[in-house]
């Protein structure tokens, strides 16, 4: 975790996935990065490359690196990077006998922070393939909905359905080859013409097929509940009974996860996307009254700009003679 | 020493009304506890019903919003129309996250008037995790004091007016409670109709 300690970011989980620190003076070579020879050139001077990248045209994808050096110089310049992150996320997945079911809570964390009490972390891949993501929510919704494209693009190319292994290879592929730097825990889950499949994939790029799966830092709470009662071919409400009962134990055991329950069930030609499944925890000390200010604040000048109507061009005869 | 997202300080916060939104930001710019200027800007109009505002680190919030801009005025030019806030979130989003390994040190928060003026509210962190939510989103170095005052002073559907007072007085009451964020405040509030500015009164220590 150490690269999220430099920076308070919002994240989705805790386990801590040992990450050496990040390269300083040599980027990251993959076949992901965009780089023209002339950037990759190392300039005496890091500025003169951070000047020309303002007006440069808009760029056609991957990572840039233009600011490494300048922040590597802040940090030794004794500004400390903003404090330790402590992160939190459940999410679950289960093979039952007609499909898939994900589940995941709906905390966002940064530090000790709420930062999201309602978020959505079970991401779309494919019509027939959706994706829990644990870690930094930035990298999760990043690698997640680039491995949709390519999977869109697959799909387009090919005449058929994804299937689950293809995006499984294309997650693991661009996660080993950040040698996990992008910090992205991920349970995929979908049913194809092979038939259900449910993975989980590790930010260093490895992979587990399971029949059910936990991530996150309530993943102990939520696999003890795994444990305990999973069986084979379960039916669809046992399945979902199950999945609601492990994310609870996630909610309520692990300080990282909270407020309410989505739920995914993906069977074959079919899914189900459960938003907010369950609220374990609704708000009960809210005012019904509201708030009200009995002093106005002081303004000191007012400025009120009336926005026009924009002019419509209407197509048609309009320049007839 | 502090982290460099808290080297100038800041305070950002906006609100949804009904119909209509309001952002409001400090104008405190300081080198740590040295205060450099008290008229700073940090929200920044992008259209007449898009604002973003940037906290954190005030030159990258300078150098991010001069390549919003550009980024936006390619748009217009190639589009003959004004982003969409949601379009506009998603741009920032990708120019942050592009930066993921060496990112700017600003936390944005983005408000605007959708289609049919819908109010729309967002904020993200350092390398573009979009954070959408439907009543309010703060930032900078009070974001702490902001939950908590947004959090027991704001109601869903308030009229301009009241948001106006509203968004105020969570505002104030939280750069008090901050050292490094204050000297007054600036708000916009935005309806499908007018845009209002003001500048706020607050204390001056």
């Amino acid at each position: 975790m150490e690269n999220n300690q430099r920076l308070k970011l919002k994240v989705y989980t805790s386990l801590s996935f040992p990450l050496s620190s990040l390269p300083r003076q040599t980027p990251i070579s993959s076949p992901f990065s965009h780089f023209s020879p002339v950037q990759y050139k190392r300039v005496p001077l890091g500025f003169a490359k951070m000047a020309s990248s303002v007006v440069d045209l808009p760029p056609k994808g991957g990572f840039s690196f233009d600011l490494c050096r300048r922040n590597e110089m802040l940090e030794k310049k004794g500004l400390k990077s903003p404090t330790f992150l402590k992160t939190g996320t459940t999410i679950v997945g289960l093979v039952f006998q007609d499909g898939v079911i994900l589940g995941a809570d709906t905390r966002a964390t940064e530090g000790p922070i709420v930062a999201d009490k309602n978020c959505e972390k079970i991401h779309y891949m494919a019509p027939n393939i959706y994706c829990c993501g644990a870690g930094t929510a930035a990298d999760t919704e990043a690698v997640t909905d680039m491995v949709s494209s390519q999977l869109q693009l697959h799909r387009y190319h090919t005449g058929r359905e994804s299937r689950v292994v293809t995006a499984l290879t294309f997650l693991k592929k661009h996660l080993f080859n950040y040698q996990g730097h992008v910090s992205a825990a991920l349970v995929l889950g979908g049913v194809d013409i092979t038939g259900p499949h449910l993975h989980t994939i590790y930010p260093h790029g490895s992979t587990d097929t399971l029949p059910f799966a936990t991530m996150g830092s309530g993943s102990l709470a939520a696999m003890s509940v795994f444990e305990s009662k999973y069986k084979e071919s379960l039916s669809r409400d046992e399945g979902i009974k199950i999945v609601v009962e492990a994310i609870c134990a996630g909610i309520f055991n692990d300080l990282g996860s909270g407020s309410n329950v989505d739920v995914c069930v993906i069977t074959k030609g079919h899914k189900e996307y459960l938003r907010n499944h369950l609220l374990p925890n609704p708000r009960t000390y809210v005012n019904p009254k509201g708030f009200t200010f009995p002093k106005k604040t002081e303004v000191l000048l007012t400025k009120i700009t009336p926005l026009k109507e924009k002019v419509e061009v209407i197509e048609g005869d309009a320049m007839e003679e | 020493m502090s982290s460099i997202f808290e080297y100038n300080g800041s305070a950002l916060v906006a609100m949804v009304g009904k119909n209509c939104f309001a952002i409001a930001s400090d104008r405190r710019l300081g080198v740590q506890l040295q205060t450099i200027a008290t008229d700073f800007q940090r929200i920044f109009k992008i259209h007449h019903k898009l604002f973003i505002a940037l906290s954190g680190l005030a030159t990258d919030a300078q150098t991010l919003y001069q390549r919003l801009v550009f980024r936006h005025k390619l748009y217009q030019l190639r589009e003959e129309r004004d982003m969409k806030p949601e379009t506009f979130a998603s741009l920032v989003s990708a120019l942050l996250y592009e930066k993921r390994f060496g990112p700017y040190f600003c936390q944005p928060v983005i408000a605007g008037l959708g289609d049919e003026d819908k109010p729309f509210i967002c904020t993200m962190d350092a390398i573009g995790a979009k954070e959408l939510a439907k009543d309010f989103v703060v930032a900078g170095t009070a974001s702490e004091s902001l939950y908590g005052a947004c959090e027991s002073m704001f109601k869903p559907d308030m009229e301009p007016e009241e948001l106006f007072e509203t968004i105020s007085q969570a505002l104030l009451a939280s750069v008090d409670r901050d050292c490094l964020s204050g000297w007054g405040g600036h708000v916009y509030v935005v309806t499908p109709t007018e845009v209002k500015e003001r500048i706020l009164k607050g204390r001056m220590d």
